[in-house]
């Protein structure tokens, strides 16, 4: 931490482990261990107060890359494991990671719950359409026509639409960020955690190994190209207007969070066992 | 007349009745499982012991159902072989509960005039009947109903207090007080009809005053188990015979300050509950065979990560969706084995309506001290029988988790201890940060693919369960003979009450029902089996599940032979005690 005065301003790398990522060299996931660093830094929260869960795969990897408490749980599992940690501990900031695999496919029906549910959880999904720590097959935001062993003549089906399907389930903050625009996502990534309910940020996440046409992204991409609404008929026009390269925050509603209340008691155990008594 | 006998039991004090037990049924809406829970509940009030279970069609409503009473002077944990009454509102699609419901040879079937007579099958038993103007009765009476008529004629034959039915009625229908009334009027009526009627099943007497004892369900009992051990995050699916539990639990969560979260399916509920406890919040999910399946590779996890948390698998008959509402002892090899890996973790079995308090609680606490999951083996039975129980004890202090409340620099989650325990940072601990992971990994937490760090952290996790000193609750030994009788869970009520009625020709028969099935106490089970020369293992399972794990876990008597049936019907003192009596002759 650095000091100035009496006041400890936390940076970056006071987020950050001293454990070496898995990931290949270019990896678009760096970007987002950086990002995060950065908003949990400007929102002078503290490590030990911040919990990262995640799942399986490549991105999912990050909790032990942050100094926060992490949780590196089954495939497909994040979004339960973080709902169940913060209905159990409100006053943490939990963040879940994880990938287009993880979420969408294996993990499906979680997100779609999760949505739907708004408790206060950040979910940040690195997509790069595809299994990258299986080495290579199709996830379900893999284009249509692309060629892999598992599937030697292109999956044949519609890629999946996560942010509209985010919309529709009741995600209270959609939005969308690049690893190539740092700052773009570190913003999203701040306003995804200090908006209350489930935020949920598409992150373009580029696999350099499996997918390296990815490294066109930073060309595609338009930053700031989608304007922020609270209005979801407006957001649905939007994303379904939408090529998949607009960077920016989609929708910010203001569904309250679903925490039911732990920890206060309106009984007793004494008056629930009287109601057992002969 | 014939003076309906009670059945005595067998027992050496034959003459004094042991137990009636009343089989009431109808079709859907008839009312049938009101006047059970009032027949139920009066009989306890009375001081009686008294225990109820349920039947019904495959009907989502409306269909035939079966209410069956089994009261007593002293305990009961199990239904009888036969029943002394079976009391139908009306007969439509009855014969379906023939094989739940046998009729004693000098029983006696009440019936609606207007509905005919009962149903052949229960005809033939030799059963007589007497024909009650029941739907006319009550109809006399305004909001009357012929359920609560055929109650008062019913409890009229039993001798059971008006004001224990009062009391009763006022309980169940308290917050309607017309139907109350209704009710009042209904039973009094039938009690009119009964006194011209000389049958009598007269009950020895209540062994003890009420008021030390309670009445309630295993699902009921399982839930407060968790409660007073300090659980208080649930998560779960609803699935039959484990939703009751849940709908228990519910609002009492909410009146000590916890939650319940209805989970988008089991995969979600166990990881919601793994979530929790990474909290530092006690943690509990219950679920069926089905669910239990769902959430093996996250036990897995929970083993591997040190998390602590319960399921209650209220084990219903397998495979697949096998019968929902019956009962089986058929998921003992899936809590066993279920996990891939080695994967040392706790599995136990309550043998009672009252032990699913006792072993819930006890469950809840091994689990937080051992940071481990902890699979507790219920049943339907068990689950939905509703029972009088003696008052349980004041709850036992909990075993909690230990802690590592001032972590530092060198805090090492996974540490190596030689109690295989090491202290756990819950988030928001300074300093104690560390990733829980389903990757093996060194002590730090670190992944690692290392065979030395996995030989390291499988050795430490085997050893806090295998260290641990469970004390005497491993299970319940009765008796010294050389001749042991070796069960779990619900199967041990018939086997009980059946050692009981053999009376000296059971003298050299030792009961062992183990409560912890995993890990095995090797040692403590050798001592019990200490002078053994044959061994029974009684098990409501087709394939006897239990029987095999004993064989491949430690040295058995050389005679050691099964005795298993498969799910459906619950075994019966009757047919265990034959079966007893053979063996131990043989």
């Amino acid at each position: 931490m650095s000091e100035k005065g009496a006041t400890v301003i936390p940076v970056p790398n006071d987020f950050k482990s001293d454990i070496k990522p898995v990931w290949c060299p270019g990896c678009g996931d760096f970007g987002v261990l950086n990002a995060m660093a950065k908003a949990m830094a400007r929102l002078a929260l503290r490590p030990e107060n911040v919990a990262v869960v995640s799942g399986i795969g490549c991105s999912s990897r990050i909790p032990a890359y942050t100094s926060c408490y992490g949780f590196h749980g089954v495939h497909g599992r994040a979004l339960p494991t973080a709902t169940g940690l913060k209905i159990a501990r409100p006053e943490l900031t939990v963040i879940v990671t994880g990938g287009d695999g993880d979420g969408y496919s294996i993990g499906g029906n979680h997100f779609l719950h999760a949505c739907r549910r708004n408790v206060d959880l950040t979910y940040i999904v690195m997509d790069n359409r595809v299994y990258g720590m299986t080495k290579g097959q199709p996830s379900p935001t893999t284009e249509t026509g692309w060629t892999s062993k598992l599937a030697p003549h292109g999956t044949g089906l519609n890629e999946f639409h996560p942010m509209a399907i985010a919309l529709a389930a009741g995600a209270n903050f959609i939005a969308r960020g690049f690893t190539g625009d740092p700052n773009g996502l570190a913003d999203i990534v701040m306003q995804a955690i200090t908006t209350p309910g489930f935020s949920f940020i598409e992150v373009l996440s580029p696999c350099i190994t499996f997918r390296p046409e990815q490294k066109e992204w930073k060309k595609m991409v338009r930053p700031g190209n989608l304007s922020s609404t609270a209005d979801p008929t407006l957001a649905a026009r939007q994303i379904f207007a939408d090529d998949g390269m607009n960077l920016g925050v989609l929708y910010a509603g203001e569904r309250p969070p679903y925490q039911p209340p732990i920890g206060l008691a309106t009984g007793s155990l004494a008056d629930l066992e009287a109601a057992f008594v002969l | 007349m014939t003076e309906l006998q009670a059945n005595a039991g067998g027992s050496p004090s034959a003459g004094i009745p042991e137990s009636v037990s009343i089989a009431l049924v109808g079709s859907g809406g008839a009312g049938v499982m009101t006047a059970g829970n009032v027949l139920l509940e009066a009989a306890a009030l009375a001081g009686y012991y008294a225990l109820m279970t349920r039947s019904s069609g495959p009907q989502i409503r409306g269909g035939e159902a079966a209410a069956m009473v089994r009261i007593s002077a002293r305990p009961v944990e199990c239904m009888d072989e036969s029943f002394q009454v079976l009391a139908g509102v009306d007969w439509e699609n009855v014969h379906r509960f023939a094989a739940e419901i046998p009729l004693a040879t000098d029983g006696l079937i009440v019936g609606d005039v207007d509905h005919g007579d009962a149903p052949g099958v229960f005809a033939e038993s030799g059963a007589c009947s007497v024909s009650l103007p029941l739907a006319k009765l009550a109809r006399d009476i305004p909001g009357g109903r012929a359920n609560m008529v055929l109650l008062g004629f019913v409890a009229a034959l039993l001798g059971l207090p008006e004001r224990a039915l009062r009391r009763a009625v006022e309980s169940l229908l308290g917050k309607r007080p017309a139907a109350v009334e209704a009710s009042l009027l209904a039973m009094a009526a039938g009690r009119v009809a009964a006194a011209a009627d000389t049958r009598r099943a007269l009950l020895a007497p209540p062994a003890a005053a009420p008021g030390a004892r309670w009445l309630m369900t295993g699902n009921e009992a399982a839930g407060l188990g968790a409660l007073r051990a300090g659980v208080r995050f649930v998560a779960a699916y609803p699935i039959t015979p484990a939703t009751e539990l849940l709908e228990w639990l519910s609002p009492a969560l909410r009146s000590v300050g916890g939650v319940l979260v209805q989970a988008e399916d089991e995969l979600a509920s166990i990881n919601m509950v793994i979530g929790s406890s990474f909290g530092g919040v006690p943690a509990l999910t219950a679920t069926s065979g089905p669910g239990l399946a769902l959430m093996m590779e996250s036990l897995g996890l929970a083993v591997a990560a040190e998390m602590p948390l319960v399921v209650v698998d209220v084990m219903r008959v397998g495979p697949s969706t096998g019968i929902p509402t019956k009962s089986e002892q058929g998921d003992l090899n899936i809590a066993l084995h279920g996990l891939h890996g080695d994967a040392p973790h706790l599995v136990l079995a309550p043998n009672s309506v009252s032990d699913c308090l006792a072993t819930t609680h006890w469950a809840v606490g091994l689990a937080e001290s051992l940071q481990a999951p902890a699979i507790v083996l219920s049943d339907q039975f068990l689950g939905q029988a509703r029972a009088t129980i003696d008052r349980p004890g004041e709850p036992e202090p909990t075993a909690t988790r230990s802690l590592a409340n001032t972590a530092g620099e060198d805090y090492r989650r996974y540490v190596v201890t030689p109690s295989g325990v090491s202290p756990m940072a819950l988030p928001g601990t300074p300093g104690g940060a560390y990733t829980a992971d389903g990757l093996e990994h060194g002590e730090r937490g670190t992944p690692s693919s290392q065979a030395a760090d996995h030989a390291q952290q499988l050795g430490k996790r085997r050893r806090k369960l295998e260290l641990h000193d469970y004390g005497g609750r491993w299970a319940d030994v009765e008796g010294d003979g050389a001749l042991v009788v070796m069960t779990f869970g619900s199967t041990t009520g018939p086997v009980r009450e059946a050692l009981r009625r053999l009376g000296d020709a059971a003298s050299g028969i030792r009961l062992i029902s183990l409560r912890l099935l995993a890990p095995l106490p090797g040692a403590r089970l050798a001592e019990a089996l200490t002078g053994a020369r044959k061994m029974l293992v009684i098990e409501q399972n087709e394939s006897g599940q239990l029987f095999h794990y004993l064989r491949g876990s430690l040295a058995l008597p050389e005679r050691t032979t099964s005795f298993c049936k498969p799910g459906g019907q619950q075994f019966n003192p009757g047919e265990i005690g034959k079966q007893l009596l053979a063996w131990s002759q043989s």
